[in-house]
């Protein structure tokens, strides 16, 4: 009976072979950490956790730059993270003294959030900067940091305690 | 491996030396995360966003995000009395630099912001055929890009479309909820730079958490709620038709 | 590359994921199960005039389905990782399950079945060939040369078996690829319960057709009589198959027209302007219903054989355009209109690149490469019966 499947046999045995092969590759190749949470690589988890950071968030800055804070306390911008205008800043508060942030074009950084839009709340800020300003540098009359005109526009500048650190003008 | 007590005694104490040592570089990092103790989410706060665009920048710089492609977006509503049903919505380069002025005040106007939602029943990790895509037991979706073979279903299925492919890593990617600073005691890079407090992360395990409070007495809504993805991100003050 | 959108579309979603490589690939896996239930009518449903084409349409279906995963490869981001999902498939993925699907299907099925049904030739070319041909015959043969009475009957009842299960797994193998698409709930498009069995339907469409031009070509190549029984059989298979497959799309449609949920606008305005010349005038027009009237005219008036033999040619082209175009339609006409039902993209077809249109060309081309080398070592002509020198019986679907 047997010769008549031998072939069969052979083929079993092929098939077994393959199998084999199978089981083997999976315990050899499948990572480790794979199936530690759930279908997936627990390992992911924490190379996710370990990318570096760029932004250093407000309270690093405040850490250092407790001037402006007192500045911005006085004013609305006292809710704006420092980072929203200045970028991201991770490299300079790890480093202060050899990262220096970018100097800002407040023509561009301004408008970004205070360009009248008629899709922004109707209580915030807006302006058409054609009509308010002709487009000059917004920074001209307003501290950024505390950008509220109190009195003249001279006497409001002229008032400001020195906050500028080198980099600025 | 086997672990067996003597090794244990040994390997511990050596583990934590070297764990001070490797803090020591990193000041932020809390080695005290435990991931069943979070459940991340986001409140998205409509009437506040004035679509600065921020947050999209701030993303693309804290994330590497390839320029065209995006992690989270701003979409301009314009609702034309009614017609709830057919809104004009634009989103040049995702809102990235902001809206171009736009003084035109009929009808209703507002911005969404968009991302991923972080579904509790997400359908891309249903149909990832490998596991590179997943939900932590933090309650956030992530893409393990080592592991991902680029095969785009995740993408297909997202209704959201907050999914894209990076050109470079050729692997799925898309919002990941910042989850290497949340986990570290920090908040996201969206939220960090959101000027009015239109966007904020929230933590549902952590019973002091404002969000609490703010689901008790507003009126919220998550995206596409027919798809019963178990979508987490919350967004108040939503009208019906934001798509 | 600047990607024309018209209204809006979410940012992420401008740019198409799936390309002209995954509407192939659908195609090919359908000829496969088409060609295989063909072979199986006679094997199973005895449908004794069909024979002449049995081992021609096995071919047909392992040249096909060799070449089916090429597309898959090419389109993803990491293909060296694609080994993954046999390791560690994701269960509640219809992805990674059809990876076995598709295994099962070519080893324990297709495989196997022509290996039982051509043993006997392979043992005999084995002995009787010189040089690279015997060890590649012996290979093929596992080293094996038995062929006594007993065994080839044995080989007939299990090959027997094997068909019978590889109706259903042949079935699983192209209605998968419906699931795959069906099954995404957040694409109306896709979304849908006919969807495996509208991709089941035409897939034995395109490789009933198929496997008819492909033996009228072989047989003209070849200089011999075509079997015109034969091929009236395999045409009235086509197009009562055709009649169910183009039932089951309309009703799809009509009941989208009917209902016109939240998606049917936007989907409507698509077919009606991106999709027109594609769906409408390709698919539809020229690829179903023409086909279908003229096969339908073969049945009802009395054509002389060579009228008949060229109307079969020109409808079996229609079939095999209009089922890729139904692929195109379904895959890349899902990906066209946003998500949000407020725009829509335009597909840029790339020429040269990893998934451009030349490679899809090759792509098309490259099973009909494999059946020619196929042919050549087993042929499946019905004349080409190779006796041994113990002078045993012709094996099954030689004769």
């Amino acid at each position: 009976m047997f010769k008549d499947i031998e072939h069969l046999i052979r083929l079993a045995v092929v098939i077994l072979v393959l199998l084999a092969v199978f089981v083997v590759l999976r315990v050899a190749v499948v990572p480790r950490s794979f199936g530690q949470y759930g279908h997936y690589r627990g390992a992911a988890i924490e190379e996710t956790a370990a990318r570096p950071i760029a932004f250093a968030g407000h309270d690093a800055c405040e850490a250092c730059q407790t001037d402006v804070v007192e500045q911005k306390k006085q004013g609305k911008h006292m809710v704006v993270a420092c980072e929203a205008c200045h970028g991201a800043l991770a490299k300079h508060a790890d480093d202060p003294a050899s990262v220096t942030p970018p100097k800002l074009d407040t023509a561009v950084v301004c408008a970004r959030c205070h360009e009248a839009n008629s899709a922004k709340p109707k209580d915030f800020p807006q302006v058409v900067t054609a009509d308010h300003s002709g487009g000059i540098a917004c920074d001209t009359c307003h501290q950024p940091h505390r950008p509220k005109i109190e009195t003249s526009t001279t006497e409001a500048k002229k008032t400001e305690p020195k906050t500028k650190t080198e980099g600025r003008k | 491996m086997d672990l067996t007590r003597r090794r244990l005694l040994v390997l511990l104490p050596a583990a934590a030396v070297a764990w001070k040592y490797v803090l020591a570089g990193t000041p932020e990092a809390s080695p005290n995360y435990k991931l069943t103790e979070h459940w991340w989410t986001m409140l998205i706060d409509i009437p506040k966003c004035i679509g600065c665009g921020s947050c999209v920048r701030a993303c693309a710089e804290e994330n590497d995000v390839p320029d065209g492609y995006f992690r989270t977006w701003i979409e301009r509503y314009h609702v034309a009395d009614w017609k709830i049903e057919r809104p004009e919505v634009t989103s040049p380069n995702g809102g990235k630099q902001g809206f171009p002025p736009n003084q035109d005040a009929s009808g209703k106007n507002f911005f969404v912001p968009k991302l991923c939602n972080h579904c509790s029943d997400s359908p891309c990790t249903q149909v990832c055929p490998v596991g590179a895509t997943f939900v932590t037991p933090d309650g956030v979706v992530l893409v393990d890009k080592n592991y991902c073979l680029g095969c785009r279903y995740c993408v297909q299925a997202c209704p959201y479309g907050c999914r894209f492919i990076n050109p470079k890593t050729k692997t799925a990617e898309k919002c990941s909820l910042c989850y290497h600073r949340i986990t570290k005691g920090m908040t996201t890079a969206c939220c960090e730079v959101c000027p009015t407090g239109a966007r904020q992360l929230a933590d549902l395990k952590n019973p002091k958490d404002p969000i609490h409070e703010f689901l008790r007495t507003h009126n919220v809504q998550i995206l596409k709620p027919h798809m019963a993805t178990g979508a987490k991100v919350f967004y108040n003050g939503m009208d019906g038709s934001v798509r | 590359m600047q990607i024309p959108v018209e209204g809006f579309m979410y940012p992420n979603e401008v740019e198409l994921q799936w390309s002209v490589l995954i509407v192939l690939y659908p195609f090919i896996t359908g000829l496969v199960a088409g060609a295989f239930i063909l072979a199986s009518l006679e094997r199973v449903f005895r449908v004794e005039a069909v024979k002449p084409t049995y081992r021609l349409a096995l071919l047909t279906a392992l040249s096909f389905l060799l070449v089916a995963p090429l597309p898959l490869q090419l389109h993803l981001g990491h293909p060296e990782r694609s080994l993954e999902m046999y390791l560690t498939p994701h269960c509640s993925s219809a992805m990674a399950m059809f990876g076995f699907v598709y295994l099962w299907y070519l080893m324990a099925v297709l495989l196997l079945e022509i290996w039982l049904d051509y043993r006997r030739d392979i043992v005999v070319k084995s002995q009787t060939s010189t040089g690279l041909a015997r060890l590649a015959y012996r290979v093929f043969a596992f080293g094996s040369s038995n062929i006594s009475e007993r065994s080839l009957r044995i080989d007939e009842r299990l090959g027997y078996f094997i068909t019978l299960i590889g109706i259903p797994s042949a079935f699983l193998l192209h209605g998968y690829v419906g699931f795959i698409f069906g099954s995404v709930k957040a694409n109306p498009w896709w979304s849908s319960p006919l969807m495996p069995i509208v991709f089941l339907f035409s897939a034995m469409v395109s490789g009933i057709a198929a496997v008819m031009l492909l033996y009228m070509l072989s047989t003209r190549l070849r200089g011999r009589e075509i079997d015109i029984r034969c091929l009236d059989k395999i045409a009235q298979y086509l197009l009562y198959t055709f009649v169910i497959d183009f039932s089951l799309e309309m009703l799809d449609l009509l009941q989208r027209i009917y209902e016109a949920d939240e998606s049917f606008r936007s989907l409507d305005f698509m077919v009606h302007t991106r999709l027109w010349k594609s769906q409408v005038i390709v698919q539809i027009l020229l690829g179903t219903v023409t086909p279908i009237a003229l096969l339908g005219l073969t049945q009802i008036l009395k054509f002389n054989d060579v009228a008949r033999k060229r109307i079969y040619g020109l409808a079996g082209c229609l079939t095999l355009i209009g089922i890729f175009a139904m692929r195109w339609n379904v895959v890349i006409g899902g990906q066209l209109f946003s998500k949000s039902f407020l725009g829509y993209t335009t597909y840029k077809m790339a020429l040269t690149t990893r998934e451009g249109l030349l490679i899809a060309i090759f792509l098309m081309l490259l099973p009909f490469g494999i059946l020619w080398v196929l042919v050549k070592l087993l042929p499946p002509w019905p004349d080409s019966v190779s006796l041994p020198a113990t002078g045993a019986a012709p094996a099954h679907g030689t004769s």
